[in-house]
């Protein structure tokens, strides 16, 4: 069966070396024939395809993921959505817009700019990962804080299932009618089928936005100051906590006028209409200023603004100048635990000889602490992977969860056990075994199996620029 | 024992079983078939702690009982429904809230849910915190499910900063006009002739917008209009008595709707989804979400 023309299908050495790998650290993944398909018919064609020589499929976004959860297993088809990238309705008044799965999260931001509409969710990689990958993760990012992660904005998904069918799953307006298979499906990790059309729900921009920046000498006040500006009644757009080295790192370059002397800052966006915003930053720089913030500065323009900003997202690119290597987790934690866990985090760090960095979503209590390493030392990875799990059993412990927004994937398979009970795994691939019988999509992610994923076994070489 | 055990021992291994909240609105999706024996959910708002936004509460409790906890600390959740409702109904219907535009979708409230399965035992969807992509979603699955493929016992939901003050207003004026005028206001409703809007938010706020409101033509009133009573899915226009929900596609009208068309390919989908959750058809036998026009 010919599905697509021979530009658009490749089992060359190189592209299956490519799609071999996400932004993961995972390595050993195992490409079969990588398909760019541009449209749902192709899709279609490349899942029969797949079935008819008994193999599995694998769709791909942007492979920006952290987790592995498009790093192939045994030689599946590869469905990389990068050239379904068309942004193709915009419905202002009804505020949906129609997008393909391809499309980069930053060019839907670009278009939308000036409309006064925007999609809500942000990862950090936004400039290169896609729509269709964020509605595979359930993807968040800063601004999620206050206006909920993917899943909240996705109102339809048209999806090829592992059987070939196709199916709009959801509404563009309202509530799903029957089963909300839709929310099922988006946080899928690609093991539920491929997502083809998108319709995004469009929010509408805030009339006012004030962003502050608060620096702490303790970092456990910066953490307290977090849960007591949400006891408070606030919920802030976004509200990001980076520690000390990461203010080191990044001040030099950005020069967002963070102190370099801070042992943590916190940035806090209010957005709104201007009298509850004004009031809200009232209250914001009071609780700071009684929780041991030493300054409160409010970004005086958007030039300000964009700096602060600019400093949290270019954090992960500052890092090489400290170690060559990183490795990042996404746990979870009741936000009034934060100030425990960060004190945990960096003891299992020195207990380990490691470098950790902090810069996260701390509203949501979302930690992302960075191991930082030279894979060249021999023996480190061994001490990274350690300390890694010693920090998602910590986050545990403290009442949270495996992941924020990053996903399962690969990597977390095998902690599943410890967040979730058997019965609690087997209702979960009820799910999993109604969206896909055969066991062919994307398969051996998200829930542990027993069974590996072919040759991948080692994390042990970490790849450049990823982003949190 | 616990009262999410002794849920689990009610509901038991076989036979079919439905559960008895308010009965507010019991037969929306189908009665439960006859003979199909009633349980009921835990009842008890057990903790709320307005420091993470988050309430645990048993499915059985009354809407009313839970609002009356959060009220003292400013906080509220997406619920809604009907006086007499409870936790778990509200659910298992899966209708956001007419403030949805504020308050977001109900099925993005539900953060974790202690559930009986049809095999007779408990399990946990969702996590214990605000955020989590942890495995798959099976919360959003169970809101709107009418309990046919897990039956609710104790459920953890969001909670957020209540309004400071909220005002409706009418006016003979086209809805599109709010929408240019306000921010994000809470519910705009539309009869074909007049249009109704919520604001909420600080008080500085929302009599700012009142006042722009006013010079548009509107006038204050004491609450929303009363809604008639079955829900349909707007097909391009706003027959007489009925009342559009502006945004969500939600028309209330006075007579019952005509059932969705559903595409046989979802319908297939939805089914494997119910076996699998539920192989001999024992929760909630009768019900069906796709029985319902909106």
């Amino acid at each position: 069966m010919e599905v697509l023309g021979p530009d658009r299908v490749t089992d060359g050495s190189a592209a299956r070396r490519l799609y071999s790998r996400d932004g993961s650290v995972i390595e050993g993944g195992r490409a079969g024939p990588v398909c760019f398909p541009e449209t749902t018919g192709e899709v279609v064609g490349c899942v029969q395809a797949a079935r008819a020589h008994g193999r599995a499929f694998v769709p791909r976004g942007a492979g920006t993921g952290l987790t592995g959860g498009s790093v192939p297993c045994d030689d599946p088809v590869m469905i990389v959505t990068t050239r379904m990238n068309q942004i193709l309705e915009v419905d202002r008044g009804r505020r949906v817009a129609w997008v393909e799965p391809g499309v980069v999260n930053l060019d839907l931001a670009h278009h939308l700019a000036g409309s006064g509409l925007h999609f809500a969710p942000d990862p950090s990689s936004q400039q290169a990962c896609t729509i269709g990958g964020n509605v595979a993760n359930n993807s968040g990012g800063p601004h999620c804080l206050a206006y909920g992660v993917t899943s909240a904005h996705v109102a339809a998904v048209e999806v090829v299932l592992s059987d070939g069918t196709v199916v709009v799953l959801g509404e563009e307006q309202g509530d799903s009618v029957g089963l909300d298979l839709r929310g099922a499906f988006v946080g899928g990790e690609g093991t539920l089928g491929v997502a083809t059309k998108i319709a995004v729900r469009l929010t509408q921009d805030p009339p006012k936005v004030a962003t502050l920046l608060l620096d702490f000498v303790e970092v456990a006040d910066a953490a307290t100051t977090v849960s007591a500006i949400i006891a408070a009644g606030v919920l802030p757009a976004a509200l990001e906590l980076m520690d000390r080295r990461v203010v080191e790192a990044v001040e030099p370059f950005v020069h967002a006028g963070y102190p370099l002397d801070a042992a943590a800052v916190l940035i806090v966006e209010l957005d709104g209409l201007p009298g509850g915003v004004a009031h809200e930053v009232g209250l914001v720089t009071r609780i700071g200023s009684q929780g041991g913030a030493r300054t409160v500065r409010l970004a005086a323009d958007d030039a300000e603004r964009d700096r602060i900003w600019k400093g949290r997202k270019s954090a992960f690119g500052a890092i090489a100048n400290i170690r060559p290597d990183y490795y990042l987790h996404d746990t979870v934690i009741p936000r009034t635990k934060l100030a425990g866990v960060l004190d945990e985090v960096y003891a299992i760090a020195e207990r380990h000889d490691l470098l950790v960095m902090n810069v996260f979503h701390a509203g949501d209590g979302n930690l992302h602490p960075l191991l930082l390493f030279d894979s060249r030392e021999p023996g480190v990875m061994e001490r990274v992977l350690a300390a890694g799990e010693e920090i998602v059993r910590a986050s545990l412990a403290a009442g949270g969860v495996l992941s924020g927004e990053h996903g399962i994937g690969l990597e977390k398979r095998r902690f599943m056990s410890l967040q979730f009970s058997p019965e609690d795994l087997a209702a979960q691939d009820a799910l999993r075994r109604a969206f896909d019988p055969d066991g062919i999509a994307n398969p051996l992610k998200v829930l542990p199996t027993g069974a590996s994923c072919g040759d991948v076994n080692a994390l042990d070489v970490v790849p450049d620029g990823v982003w949190v | 024992m616990n009262a999410l055990d002794t849920f689990r021992d009610a509901v038991g291994e076989s036979g079919a079983v439905c559960v008895r909240g308010g009965g507010t609105r019991w037969a929306v999706g189908g009665l439960p078939r006859p003979g199909t024996r009633e349980v009921v959910a835990p009842s008890g708002v057990k903790r709320h702690d307005p420091a993470e936004m988050i309430v645990s509460v048993g499915a059985g409790t009354p809407l009313g009982d839970l609002r009356e906890v959060l009220r003292p600390t400013g906080q509220e959740t997406t619920l809604d429904g009907p006086d007499g409702c409870t936790v778990g109904g509200v659910l298992a219907v899966g209708h956001s809230s007419l403030r949805r535009a504020r308050v977001g979708a109900l099925t993005d409230a539900l953060l974790e849910a202690n559930c009986v399965g049809a095999n007779g035992r408990t399990f946990t969807a969702g996590g214990p915190t605000v955020k989590n992509v942890t495995g798959y979603d099976l919360c959003r699955l169970l809101v709107g499910s009418l309990g046919t493929l897990a039956l609710m016992g104790e459920v953890l939901l969001r909670t957020r900063p209540a309004p400071e003050h909220a005002m409706w207003l009418e006016g003979e004026v086209e809805p599109d006009e709010v929408a240019a005028a306000c921010y994000r206001p809470s519910c705009v409703l539309w009869d074909g002739t007049t249009t109704s809007v919520c604001l909420e938010g600080y008080q500085v706020d929302v009599v700012e917008e009142v006042s722009i409101l006013r010079r548009l033509g509107f006038r204050e009133v004491g609450g929303s209009p009363v809604l008639p009573p079955f829900r349909a899915r707007w097909a391009g226009n706003v027959p007489e008595g009925a009342v559009l929900e502006i945004g969500t596609g939600v028309l209330h009208q006075p007579l019952p709707a005509d059932l969705p068309l559903v595409d046989p390919a979802v319908a297939r989908l939805a089914g494997r989804v119910k076996v699998s959750f539920d192989p001999t058809g024992r929760l909630n036998p009768g019900r069906d979400p796709y029985r319902e026009a909106a």
